[in-house]
């Protein structure tokens, strides 16, 4: 493949306030390249910084520190007006296929508010006609187009979703979990519409998910996040079949398996909870759920560094690859 | 059982998962034709407020009387076949200074609670939407605003302004919004955090766009429900001021002050006091039923009981 | 003749709406023996809540069992009083639910309600409730229990509240254990541990269970027999292991076949096309037959029966009947 720099960020960094003075840490020190054309997964549990990052990365959250860079210009340094063309770039499609769509405003609407807002088209025709291509493409029947959100099943809701986000047809997509809230039949038909809208159109995805079934059937590359920091990125294949990084280990484990033949066997159980992004434990983030963790993980942070083609932050990366 | 202490809830998601299931299709007409089968007191309500509106504006083609000069010959007379709720001191018929009054109470109710209204949904979805210091400002103004009796508050500005029907409508404006401007706030910040605001913003929309397309739409119904309620509020105030005597002035008439006129011929001639009494429970009780009922199906916190 | 913990025979139970009567639960017929974890799969809206909400007698309205009957332990639950259902809730059985923080009180500490459960059921004085509750706090694997009894429920994570929920479930030894969805609102490495600490539990206990999932994974992790739905009916009912190897209704396939393998790649994922039948306006014939891609003229036109594909397997399909 092709690998075009499509958007790069370094020491991206996102905090909250949170109570009594502290800060919520929810991205720190992320480094992360998007290629042009690829699917990036972004993989981790609840809390763990993934939407905000998805969210910072397209600058709808300035972040705190680090640069963004989208086709080479410094989007984090432009102001609101010289940003404004690149907001079109990037788009986002949400988990809730209910609460994404405003309930009082019809389907063609929703999907012609983007084109309306940057004045693609000049009149209401020509944006109805295109709102009628773009639902055809995303195949919701185009005499549903004054219908109302309410009307529509989970599924063709999040297909109404995706029209919107491509109407305008940006470069990046950021896909926050968007088929969790769905049910299976219908994530299978969701994810197969993505792909093809991917070939189509030649559209970047950072597909964000704790799914890592799905994960596995829609993305090339895979960055693992766990409270705040990645821990491990490669390529889709190479990460399935051997997890460098402890964590990403655990996560693979822990996906309870359609065969009841292997329940429960000679399956290592990450115990313990996720710590709070308030107080992240000092050294390696994951030390305290960690079997294998030592002294020099509660002491010293691990950098990101490539073992065997991937890159991750784990001091003990090369044990774990024998 | 603390383990089923929130049955509700759960039959709430349960419902809301029909609702997908069977398609239903809830547009403010829908909804309002539910109402309308559901509760017929809000239905029979709204009737009677109409007719009230109707009886008001064609006051003079219903009744052959003068609502201002009256005979001196026909004073204090009962309830008749020609004067159907009497006539009071000066000899007027009670029925048509209560329609010439109708007028005025329910302007007084009407048009007030829409500036009101409109002053309060303004500053309200300000507050919520921008937030910080704004919000702090206009927030505590409103608290003061609340914290203050609203017919105390209402005196106070018409000794300042004088009598008069602007004033009237002026100082129950002013008193009316602070509330108003509480509700569409906390109704604002909800809705501003909502994905299809998040979608809009990450679209490029501008904030005020957002503010007229995506926000004071869905506090619609909020809204209506408020200005049903509110109405009564104002007619009550006014009949209260105009009863204290700092209200509407004579030879203008409205409900309050035709019941603090007919005062002092309670004992010889009650229909003169009860005829507007009756009328202003009358509209208020229209009111707040018309109120409940929209509420009952605007509402989407109440929609799954 | 095995012993049953619960037989449900013949179940209806819908929704009286305005549009007219939802068929939520279908003529459902389902047996749990004593000690089993008996699954219900099947996507939102097939009714498998409804099941779960009819045994507890917690249908709201306009929610109403109409037909069938329900046995616990050889007892009708089906139009008892209002008084004698609420002796049973929480005693012979009880539920756990998916999002644990609604269903417990925000004001109360967690230990003084998981106490409550034990008190309302049982003849105990307080300490004596508390050192039980600490007792199966420790069992369902909530570490420091002293500390966690005094905890609020915002104060726990989404594991720990799971726990609590299960400790209230489990405090009055109940016979029934019904989890709805426990594990669909946390995290997988959660999530695996909930199962686990599941599959300990009714070994240990002996009780029996009856999981709701849309995961076919989690049922495949904890279930020893396994019922299909689809709006509103049974489609297909065998043991776990017969229902993994050799299913059988076009529908279950179609499931199976929507669960992402982790072994291969393939470009596009097999998906059952169509949406969910609107339970005001079912089809004629077969529920499945507009989605199902060997749908004939007699499967939209009739409606098929359940038919026993031998060994305790059976199948709503045409396809199947007589064999």
């Amino acid at each position: 493949m092709e690998q075009r720099v499509l958007l790069e960020a370094k020491n991206l960094v996102q905090e909250f306030p949170a109570k009594n003075r502290k800060k919520v840490h929810a991205v720190s020190n992320v480094d992360l390249t998007i290629y042009a054309g690829e699917t990036l997964a972004l993989v981790g549990e609840s809390g763990c910084g993934k939407s905000t990052l998805g969210r910072t990365l397209m600058n709808l959250i300035p972040p705190v520190s680090g640069t963004i860079t989208f086709e080479g210009v410094e989007i984090t340094k432009l102001s609101k007006k010289e940003f404004a063309p690149y907001r079109k770039q990037m788009q986002l499609i949400f988990q809730d296929p209910y609460a994404s769509l405003d309930p009082r405003m019809t389907v063609r609407d929703i999907i012609a508010e983007p084109l309306e807002i940057h004045k693609v088209y000049p009149d209401k025709e020509s944006t109805t006609q295109k709102v009628k291509e773009l639902l055809q493409q995303v195949g919701v029947p185009e005499e549903f187009i004054y219908r109302y959100p309410h009307q529509f099943s989970g599924g063709q809701r999040q297909r109404i979703g995706i029209a919107r986000a491509i109407a305008l047809n940006p470069k990046l997509i950021i896909c926050d979990e968007p088929v969790s809230a769905l049910d299976v039949s219908v994530q299978s038909q969701v994810l197969n519409l993505m792909k093809d809208l991917q070939k189509e159109f030649g559209l970047t995805y950072l597909f964000i998910s704790h799914d890592l079934s799905v994960v596995k059937f829609m993305a090339d590359r895979v960055a693992v996040m766990f409270l705040g920091k990645l821990c491990e990125i490669a390529d889709t294949d190479s990460l399935y079949a051997k997890p460098l990084h402890p964590y990403t280990r655990f996560l693979l484990d822990a996906i309870p398996k359609a065969d009841p033949r292997n329940r429960g066997r000679n399956k290592q159980l990450l115990q313990g909870e996720i710590p709070s992004p308030i107080d992240v434990p000092g050294g390696c983030r994951f030390h305290t759920r960690c079997p294998f963790a030592t002294d020099r993980c509660k002491s010293e942070e691990p950098k990101m560094r490539q073992v065997e083609g991937h890159m991750v932050a784990c001091h003990f990366a090369e044990d774990l690859a024998k | 059982m603390a383990t089923f202490n929130n049955n509700s809830n759960n039959s709430a998601a349960l419902s809301e998962e029909l609702a997908g299931q069977i398609g239903e299709s809830e547009t403010l007409g829908v909804q309002l034709r539910r109402m309308a089968k559901k509760n017929k007191l809000a239905v029979f309500s709204a009737i009677l407020l109409i007719l009230l509106l109707l009886s008001a504006i064609f006051a003079p083609v219903l009744t052959p009387y003068d609502a201002v000069t009256g005979n001196t010959a026909e004073r204090l007379q009962g309830p008749s076949f020609e004067h159907w709720l009497g006539t009071d001191e000066m000899g007027r018929d009670v029925l048509t200074r209560l329609l010439y009054g109708a007028r005025i109470s329910l302007a007084v109710g009407i048009v007030p609670t829409l500036v009101s209204l409109i002053i309060g949904v303004a500053l309200g979805m300000t507050a919520g939407f921008l937030g910080g210091k704004v919000d702090y400002i206009i927030m505590r103004f409103a608290d003061v605003m609340l914290a203050f009796p609203s017919l105390l508050l209402a005196m106070v500005i018409m000794y300042t302004l004088g009598d008069g029907v602007i004033n009237i409508f002026l100082a129950l404006a002013l008193v009316g919004w602070a509330s108003v401007a509480r509700v569409v706030r906390s109704e604002t910040i909800s809705l501003k955090e909502s994905e299809y605001v998040e979608a809009a913003r990450s679209m490029g929309m501008n904030p005020v766009k957002i503010m007229f397309r995506h926000i004071l739409p869905n506090c619609m119904p909020s809204l209506i429900v408020l200005f049903t309620l509110n109405i009564p509020s104002a007619i009550l105030s006014e009949s209260s001021l105009s009863f204290l005597g700092i209200g509407i002035q004579l030879p203008n008439s409205s409900w309050g002050l035709m019941v603090n006129m007919g005062r002092q011929f309670f004992n010889q001639a009650p229909w003169i006091s009860l005829a507007p009494s009756v009328a202003i429970m009358l509209v208020v009780l229209s009111c707040n039923f018309l109120g409940d009922g929209l509420r009952d199906v605007l509402d989407p916190h109440l929609n799954n009981q | 003749m095995e012993d049953l913990t619960l037989k449900i025979e013949h179940l209806c139970s819908g929704f009286f709406t305005e549009r007219g009567y939802v068929p939520a639960v279908d003529d459902v017929s389902l047996e749990i023996p004593k000690g089993k974890v008996i699954g219900i799969v099947g996507e939102s809206g097939c009714g498998k809540s409804m099941i779960a909400r009819s045994i507890m007698g917690i249908l709201k309205y306009p929610g109403k069992i109409t037909k069938g009957s329900i046995k616990l332990d050889g007892r009708e639950l089906v139009g008892l009083e209002e008084s004698e259902l609420r002796s049973i809730r929480g005693k012979d059985v009880s539920m756990i639910f998916q999002e644990p923080m609604t269903s417990l009180n925000p004001v109360v500490q967690v230990g003084k309600q998981v106490r409550e459960a034990l008190l309302l059921h049982e003849n105990i004085d307080k300490e004596a409730a508390k050192d039980e509750v600490l007792k199966i706090f420790e069992q369902v694997g909530i570490s420091e229990p002293l500390k966690r009894y005094r905890s609020y429920p915002h104060e726990l994570s989404g594991g720990l509240r799971q726990r609590v929920m299960i400790a209230m479930a489990m405090i009055c030894k109940p016979k029934l254990l019904i989890a709805d969805e426990p594990t669909t609102a946390l995290d997988v490495t959660i999530e695996a541990q909930i199962l686990q600490l599941m599959r300990q539990l009714t070994r240990q206990t002996g009780m029996s269970v009856l999981m709701i999932s849309h995961n076919l994974g989690v049922i495949a992790e904890l279930c020893d027999e396994v019922y299909v739905m689809y709006a509103g009916k049974i489609v297909e009912q065998a043991d776990v292991y017969e229902l993994f190897d050799n299913c059988a209704h076009p529908y279950t396939k179609g499931l199976m076949g929507s669960i992402i393998d982790l072994d291969t790649k393939p470009e596009r994922l097999p998906a059952i096309g169509g949406v969910v039948p609107n339970l005001l306006h079912l089809p004629k014939g077969c529920a499945f037959a507009p989605r199902c891609k060997y749908a004939t003229e007699r499967c939209r036109a009739e409606r098929p029966e359940l038919y026993d594909l031998g060994s305790g397997h059976l199948c709503r399909c045409f396809e199947k009947e007589g064999k």
